[in-house]
């Protein structure tokens, strides 16, 4: 099978081991995986802001980039919500991309069908369920599930785990102290949980929680979620 | 009133008020959640209840007009408000004709929507509140901070403070050596109210619902006041939101199954009171409904944000809303704070201001809210349209904004050019500052370490190892 992969801007310029990371999984699952070059942004942070017009472009320009495949995937949950609810409003073509536009773990679990991707990872971990992938996508326990199979991983329980981290894109940044309020509370939740790693599967929510467990210098990394099903005993997570 | 980060940065730096809004919202969330699970049908309510609303507003005209018919046959008089201006006017015009210099009134959002209490007070006629909640706001020259339990942000002993204080000079004090246990505290308001209930000869409430086909208003509460202060008086003004009204009994089984859930988690809720007019010898022998649009019409007339006239205020939104947690009520400017406020409020009064423009940012679009509201309003699509109205009428910082995100588009259109920049910021990063400069960046970074840079970008990755 082949498919083609969709990175993300954020992946693309700040996350390119996530990037890897999904290649090195699909390819080890026996995916061929392209990079269409031609995709830079799928017009979420503009769109979310207020700029419909702005935002156009950027969707004629990721429908084109994907055109031809039956299977994007994509190692985030926001962006592969902005394509599924947000495109159709922007005309037929834009519509067409939605149904073929597969977050990453709807894609192992519903379309390879496997849960345990023989991925191996000793740590104790817990899950945040970002936003757009829990309410937009309806991810559900998808990503649980394959944690769950992971060997040598403990995964525990986050408590409080459906609230947002307070990212929100341009919300960080527009609202900071409400946003840094709410990523407080999430951090101190994962604290308590003695979990070594938060994992999560957007990488723009771990930019903002990961952001600020490194200022305080908390015993926690911020960890995609593709990494970790990445890694295995012969080449572990570094 | 400073616009909602300035205005949500006070609550944040106040550690009684937080505890206050976590306790309060985090357990009746809970309580909600347990509420809505034991109905199986929970999903066909909530579309039923969204489907009678929007199809009530889209032949509004028809069922106000059925309605202004019905209560005027049954002894009822209707008044049309146009704005908060008409209908203070109306009201202070109704209770002078009746003599009157005091009034009771039932906990209602339209009135505080217009200032009535305000206006009144300013017109020399008294108007006690006597809804407990709405009793504390009141006693302590506060604002209200919850559409439901205005008084959300005070915890027992701020309460016990304010009506040894205050009570005295509004009416019968404290008792002697009041304590802040629930009991003393609501024995206390009891007999502060009783008294006022047993004088008061003019009611001022609003309604949960308008039935159109019988002319009949419905308010649902929990303290039995409001019954009280819609049977007792001689005189009863109902101030109503236009969008208030459905067309038959039968669109009520809906909403009184979903509304109490969804706001206090209570199966039902205790008192439901139904008036339809005047009676001989039975209730209030007045009966004025004053029909408010206030800027409703104006919203209706939005096809995306019009969904926000479906609320049926119950207030579900605001306690799984992670912004109102941090940032409270107060921080919204308005009588409407919450998810549903920052749609509301905007729509009803224009986004001229500064607090009004801010509105529609103060969400992180997580959709909690969307998924607890029983009439199923999809809050952050309204939220994301009325920030493409703000954007374009590019007031404070929006026009910078413009640019930027133009000037971003432009290079994000352009996969060379991209290139190019990724590639001058790997490059330089080594001379990257973990904290940044200007406005909004600075805060950002106050709080958070920027990643390091990457050495290349992805692209550059799948170059070199896969083509
Ligand atoms: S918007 Fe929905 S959840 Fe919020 S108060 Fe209105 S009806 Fe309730």
């Amino acid at each position: 099978m082949r498919v083609a992969l969709f990175v993300t801007c954020v992946n693309d310029a700040v996350f390119p081991a996530t990037g890897v990371a999904t290649v090195r999984l699909l390819e080890r699952l026996g995916v061929e995986v392209d990079f269409p070059a031609a995709q830079t942004c799928c017009g979420q942070p503009q769109f979310n802001t207020g700029y419909r017009a702005e935002t156009a472009p950027l969707v004629r320009r990721t429908v084109r980039a994907f055109e031809g495949y039956e299977y994007v995937v994509t190692p985030s949950g926001s962006c592969a919500a902005m394509v599924r609810h947000h495109y159709a409003s922007f005309g037929a073509a834009a519509a067409g991309l939605a149904p073929r536009v597969h977050e990453l773990t709807e894609f192992l679990v519903d379309v390879l069908g496997v849960t345990d991707v023989g991925a191996y990872f000793p740590h104790r971990v817990t899950y945040h369920p970002s936003c757009h992938g829990l309410r937009l996508l309806g991810l559900g326990d998808r990503p649980r599930r394959l944690l769950e199979a992971v060997k040598g991983l403990e995964l525990v329980e986050l408590p409080g785990a459906e609230e947002c981290c307070g990212f929100g894109g341009t919300f960080a940044v527009k609202n900071p102290d409400v946003s840094a309020a709410m990523g407080a509370d999430k951090i101190a939740n994962a604290l308590s949980t003695g979990a070594e790693v938060l994992c999560g599967a957007d990488n723009s929510c771990l930019l903002h929680v990961g952001g600020m467990l490194s200022r305080q210098g908390a015993p926690l990394s911020a960890v995609h979620l593709a990494d970790i099903l990445a890694s295995t005993e012969e080449e572990p997570w570094q | 009133m400073p616009a909602f980060p300035e205005a949500a940065r006070a609550a944040i730096g106040d550690p009684t008020l937080r505890a206050n809004l976590r306790h309060a919202t985090h357990t009746i969330r809970d309580k909600r959640a347990r509420a809505v699970a034991e109905l199986d049908d929970w999903a066909e309510l909530r579309q039923a209840g969204k489907e009678i609303k929007d199809r009530t507003l889209r032949h509004l005209d028809t069922y106000l007009l059925q309605l202004e018919e019905a209560v005027t046959a049954a002894g009822g008089t209707v008044h049309w408000a146009t704005d908060a201006a008409e209908a203070n006017r109306i009201v202070t015009e109704l209770v002078r004709a009746t003599g009157e210099t005091e009034v009771v009134k039932v906990k209602s959002m339209a009135t505080q929507e217009i200032g009535l209490n305000e206006h009144l007070e300013a017109e020399g006629i008294a108007a006690y509140e006597t809804d407990l909640a709405e009793l504390i706001v009141q006693l302590g020259e506060d604002r209200p901070s919850h559409i439901l339990v205005p008084a959300i942000h005070r915890n027992r002993a701020e309460i016990r403070d304010i009506f040894r204080e205050k009570m005295g000079s509004w009416g019968r004090p404290a008792p002697e050596g009041l304590s802040d246990t629930p009991a003393e505290l609501a024995e206390a308001a009891r007999l502060h109210l009783r008294e006022k209930f047993l004088r008061a000869k003019v009611g001022i409430s609003g309604a949960n619902f308008m039935v159109a086909e019988t002319g009949t208003l419905v308010v649902v509460e929990s303290e039995g006041n409001g019954r009280m202060c819609l049977t007792l008086p001689e005189t009863l003004i109902s101030v109503v939101g236009v969008e208030k009204v459905v067309p038959g009994w039968r669109d009520l089984e809906v909403f009184l199954q979903t509304l109490p859930r969804s706001s206090t988690a209570e199966r039902m809720n205790p008192y439901t009171s139904m008036w339809t007019g005047t009676r001989d010898d039975d209730g209030p022998s007045a009966f004025h409904l004053v029909l408010l649009d206030n800027g409703r019409t104006g919203a209706l007339a939005d096809e995306v944000g019009r969904q926000a006239l479906r609320c049926i205020r119950c207030s579900a939104c605001l306690n799984v809303c992670p912004v109102y947690e941090r940032a409270g009520g107060h921080a919204y400017g308005s009588v409407y704070p919450g998810p549903i406020g920052a749609i509301l409020t905007p729509q009803l009064r224009g986004t001229a201001s500064e607090v009004d423009a801010s509105l529609p940012y103060a969400s992180s679009l997580c959709g909690a809210c969307y998924e607890v509201c029983p009439v199923a309003i999809d809050i952050p699509e309204v939220l994301v349209h009325l920030r493409e109205r703000v954007a374009s009428e590019g007031g404070k910082g929006h026009r910078l904004e413009r640019a930027a995100v133009k000037a971003a588009s432009w290079v994000l259109d352009r996969p060379a050019a991209l290139a190019a920049g990724q590639h001058l910021a790997s490059a330089t990063r080594a001379l990257h500052p973990k904290r940044l400069p200007g406005p909004g960046a600075r805060q950002w970074s106050e709080h958070r370490n920027l990643p390091e840079l990457p050495a290349e970008p992805f692209r550059d990755w799948w170059k070199k190892n896969r083509t």
